[in-house]
């Protein structure tokens, strides 16, 4: 490595992984960023890829197939080869770390960024129990997901650039969760909305998801603005920026009110990338990706960006412990509104997108209450079940694309009142997709039930007494919030079962609804597609042993607990106090927990029983039904609150201003230019020699004049 | 005798500054090329009480000798002058004529008489001749040789130029 | 006597350059430039007395150049005027606009 400057950070000379398998991190985000560009130039290549096209999967004419098989062979190595390297290298660097005693991460910098006076930022990564985890997570499911895309993107033209942006993201998103400073981890930031945006107007050639993209990227900027703003704060009073310094300054320094506002511009940020209200509208519209960019962007990984860094950013919290409580309270509002939307989807994808916005709400009711370990254990056991709901749905959507394209029929793919009975035709998938659902509701012993538990537990405990109770938010007292977001978790865990059921049910159960022509060509996903989908169905089934709560003996306990104890338990008893739950209240919340689970998935089980609509002669909703179909119109409100105005405004500024003065200036210095020059050169350039020899005679005059006067 | 100088030197001066204006103001070349070459006499007079009494002859011989009679050549060829006999007419004139003519004529009397006078201040160059023949010749050689070619161009050019175009 | 020959010349010169600048006439322009170089000669010949004898030499560079473009110059002259049957300047019209 010679041609890295190393700097030691203060004490990492004695660390347990310097000289380790952990010296090789900065592969990590290196072997995916290969993968993409040798991936991007694989897509230049004449005849072997073309601009994306509509989401239409034809397939191509033999003549080309070869080639084109070729490339895509070729492609799918690569990417999924460099994803398997870091997943290799993070496992190794994850042994490593197992049986050492670490209180202080790994750091490690590589080179000098902006080297300013007082300003000192570094390109460094940081390897602890939070960002291994992490890395653990992306890498891992990330894989999983390049593998399903091989299979799902097979027939599109755009398949190596597909791959060169899937390979872009993990590379950022891994800088994300690996670096070592906060401008670094927005490096990474920045660079998972550019892909995201790339990705969701991957087909391009419709204008639809053009503006999706678009309205991803947009949004997120808000949130990065704040998050902008707080990197400033921190520089201004710290003088610091990397996490080291920045929670030792904070720790040290107390809760002030800069602190206060560092850590709600960082949570602005969060609710920018990770879809939290009001600035979610992204997220239902990014379905217009490809599904596996969906299960790995919008459910696993990118999305939960947010909830790294209030986690990451454990110590500014938990001495802002107003800021926690609108953490909190975001989350859980958010969480109920994104649910009861749900509750009246058709698209299969939207559907699971307002699941995943439901879902981050529960993550930052988590990192919010000072909780982060439950908050990280539902990030990771979330990825594994989303991740997986949304694998299926892309089985399920491929197996209708082919349907419609075996009769040449042109309808929505995605709607769920053109499915039914699916279970028939991709049992497979339907069972995993089963296990999915009945982890997010919450039922034991799969892995949702446990992190979604936790969190519950987690923030009545805080409720009940702690430090976090006693602070307070524009008046409201902690306790109460603490409560009130108790019992939207609880509505909202209700509500979770009853939609996941009924799509769960609108799509595999009952009669299908395709067509009987249809019926012919659906078939289970290929096993590239199912492969992965199985793999996920495991974890979540096992997912929940991370974390076991010491109410349930059935294994070791809290190991997810003890892992982070490091990264975020002083942060975490600072918020929590030392308030200890009676054994009882723990059993009955389990209970409650449980029972919720169990009834909502009771009621939709009646409530869709039977139910066959028919999307040809659907009726519009209405009333409260119609409201939440419509997603309580926000759009449409946003649209004529703040889009519309702003483009008048610009328009007229343009028309009124902009055109007149730029477009006299620049052609009117041109022509008046060009005016001068004339003048000049006719009058002075005519022709008349006489008036030649006075010019000479006045140039020379001056001259003499200039010499002798000098 | 500086006394002398001094006037020989202001006459001869004036003489080339007066003819000179009335030369700029001559509506008929002819006269305005005799005016001329009136400047060149009396410059050539300046010349030799400068102590360059070769450049003054020089200027005599090619100067007014040479180019003005070529001046005048082409004038007449053109026939672009005016068949006047006389430029500068009246009494004033005349006596003026007269007047300088006179003052001449007198100078050279008194020089006849005495060796010429030299400014005190000057040291007395003797041969310039030689010494402006030593330095052409040598430090100065390759300018002369061009000088030469440069006239050799200047007849072909003006003997081509100049030609008659003879139509068939 | 160097600085009134030169005073001498410096007048020489001016007129030499109204002549040419107010003359319509070609052939007394170019008898004007010669004034113009008369005085230059002039110049250089009162300064020979300081600077020794190069300033004599370049004089009878300076004559014998003169001559050369007297002759060129005036042979033009000659063709201009079988062109355009005036020595006008003011006739020559063929380089302005129109």
């Amino acid at each position: 490595m010679t041609m890295l400057t190393l700097l030691q950070a203060a004490g990492a000379a004695e660390h347990p992984l310097a000289g380790t398998v952990a010296e090789w991190a900065w592969l990590l985000p290196l072997l995916p960023l290969l993968g993409a560009v040798v991936n991007g130039l694989l897509s230049l290549l004449p005849r072997l890829s073309e601009p994306g096209l509509t989401g239409d999967v034809d397939a191509r004419e033999s003549a080309a197939a070869a080639a084109h098989t070729r490339q895509q062979t070729l492609v799918s190595i690569v990417a999924t080869g460099v994803m398997l390297s870091a997943f290799g290298l993070a496992v190794a660097i994850f042994a490593s770390m197992q049986g050492v005693r670490l209180d202080a991460p790994f750091v490690r910098t590589y080179a000098q960024w902006i080297p300013a006076g007082n300003l000192q930022i570094d390109w460094g990564l940081q390897i602890d129990q939070l960002s291994m985890l992490m890395t653990l997570v992306v890498t891992g499911i990330g894989t999983l997901i390049h593998v399903f895309s091989i299979g799902y993107m097979k027939s599109d033209p755009g398949f190596a650039r597909y791959f060169a942006y899937l390979n872009l993201f993990v590379a950022c998103m891994l800088t994300l969760v690996l670096g070592s400073s906060y401008p670094v981890l927005f490096v990474g930031w920045e660079g998972v909305g550019l892909c995201s945006y790339l990705l969701i107007g991957f087909w391009f050639s419709e204008r639809a998801n053009v503006e999706a993209g678009k309205k991803a990227f947009v949004v997120n900027r808000i949130g990065d603005f704040g998050f902008l703003v707080a990197m400033f704060l921190m520089f201004s009073t710290f003088q610091r920026l990397d996490f080291s310094g920045v929670h030792a300054a904070v720790t040290s320094g107390g809760s002030t009110p800069v602190v206060l506002a560092i850590a709600l511009f960082l949570f602005l940020g969060c609710v920018g990338k990770s879809a939290q209200l009001p600035l979610y509208v992204w997220l239902p519209d990014a379905m217009a990706g490809p599904t596996p960019v969906s299960a790995l962007i919008h459910a696993a990984t990118m999305v939960t960006a947010g909830v790294y860094l209030v986690a990451r950013s454990a110590p500014i919290f938990a001495h802002a412990p107003s800021a926690s409580l609108l953490v909190t309270l975001v989350g859980a509002v958010t969480a109920l509104f994104a649910a009861t939307i749900a509750l009246r989807q058709w698209d299969i994808k939207k559907v699971l997108a307002y699941s995943t916005v439901s879902q981050l709400g529960y993550m930052f009711m988590a990192v919010g209450s000072g909780a982060y370990t439950a908050g990280v254990f539902h990030l990771v056991t979330h990825a594994f079940f989303k991740a997986l709901l949304f694998l299926g749905a892309g089985s399920v959507i491929h197996a209708m694309h082919a349907a419609y394209h075996h009769t040449h029929r042109d309808d929505d793919a995605q709607d769920l009142r053109n499915m039914g009975g699916l279970r028939r035709y991709m049992p497979a998938t339907a069972a995993a997709m089963a296990l999915a659902t009945l982890a997010i509701a919450g039922v034991p012993p799969f892995a949702g039930f446990f992190s979604k538990d936790e969190i519950l537990s987690a923030v009545f405990a805080r409720a009940m007494g702690s430090p976090l109770a006693s602070a307070s938010l524009f008046g409201m007292p902690g306790a109460t919030i603490l409560y009130a977001v108790y019992a939207c978790g609880l509505v909202t865990a209700l509500l979770t079962a009853v939609y996941m059921t009924r799509m769960m049910m609108l799509a595999f159960g009952g009669r299908n609804r395709t067509g009987d022509a249809e019926q012919g060509a659906l078939h289970e996903a290929p096993l590239v597609m199912t492969a992965p989908v199985l793999a996920l169905a495991v974890l979540t089934v096992v997912g929940g042993w991370l974390n076991l709560p010491a109410l349930i003996p059935i294994g070791p306990i809290g190991v997810l607990e003890h892992w982070l104890e490091p990264v975020t338990g002083a942060s975490a008893a600072r918020l929590a106090g030392a308030t200890h739950v009676p054994h009882a209240t723990e059993q009955l919340l389990v209970g409650i927990a449980v029972a919720t689970a169990v009834l909502g998935i009771a009621f939709a089980l009646l409530r869709y029983r039977g139910d066959q609509p028919d999307k040809a002669h659907a009726p519009v909703d209405t009333g409260v039904a119609g409201l939440l179909t419509r997603a309580y119109s926000v759009d449409a409100g946003v649209d004529a609150v703040i889009v519309r105005p702003i483009n008048a405004l610009a328009g007229s500024v343009f028309a009124r201003g902009v055109e007149p003065g730029v477009d006299r200036t620049m052609s009117g210095g041109g022509t008046l230019l060009a005016w001068t020059a004339s003048v000049f050169g006719s009058r002075f350039q005519d022709g008349d020699v006489g008036k030649y020899a006075w010019l000479i005679a006045a140039g020379a005059l001056v001259v003499i004049a200039a010499l002798s006067l000098s | 005798m500086n006394g002398f100088y001094d006037f020989q030197f202001y006459l001869f001066s004036l003489m080339a500054v007066v003819s000179a204006l009335l030369f700029v103001t001559r509506r008929n070349p002819v006269p305005a090329a005799l005016w001329l070459v009136n400047v060149m006499f009396a410059l050539s007079g300046l010349y030799v009480m400068l102590d360059a009494p070769f450049v003054g002859v020089i200027q005599v011989l090619v100067y007014a000798g040479a180019i003005m009679v070529v001046f005048v050549f082409v004038v007449m060829l053109l026939n672009l002058g005016r068949a006047e006999i006389s430029d500068l007419r009246g009494l004033a004139a005349r006596l003026g004529a007269g007047i300088v003519g006179l003052a001449l004529v007198a100078n050279l009397l008194v020089l006849l008489r005495s060796r010429p006078p030299r400014a005190e201040s000057a040291p007395a160059i003797d041969n310039v001749v030689t010494d402006v023949a030593a330095s052409l010749f040598t430090d100065y050689l390759v300018a002369f040789e061009l000088t030469s070619v440069v006239l050799l161009v200047a007849v072909v050019g003006a003997v081509l130029l100049a030609k008659k175009r003879v139509t068939s | 006597m160097i600085a009134e020959a030169l005073i001498v010349s410096a007048l020489l010169f001016a007129i030499g350059v109204i002549g040419v600048l107010t003359r319509r006439n070609a052939i007394i322009l170019f008898m004007c430039v010669e004034l113009m170089l008369n005085a230059v000669n002039l110049s250089f010949v009162a300064l020979a007395k300081l600077h020794g004898v190069a300033g004599h030499v370049f004089v009878i560079m300076v004559m014998t150049i003169a001559a050369a473009e007297a002759a060129v110059g005036l042979a033009i002259v000659i063709s201009v005027f079988r062109h355009f049957g005036s020595v006008d300047l003011s006739a020559l019209r063929l380089l302005r606009d129109g």
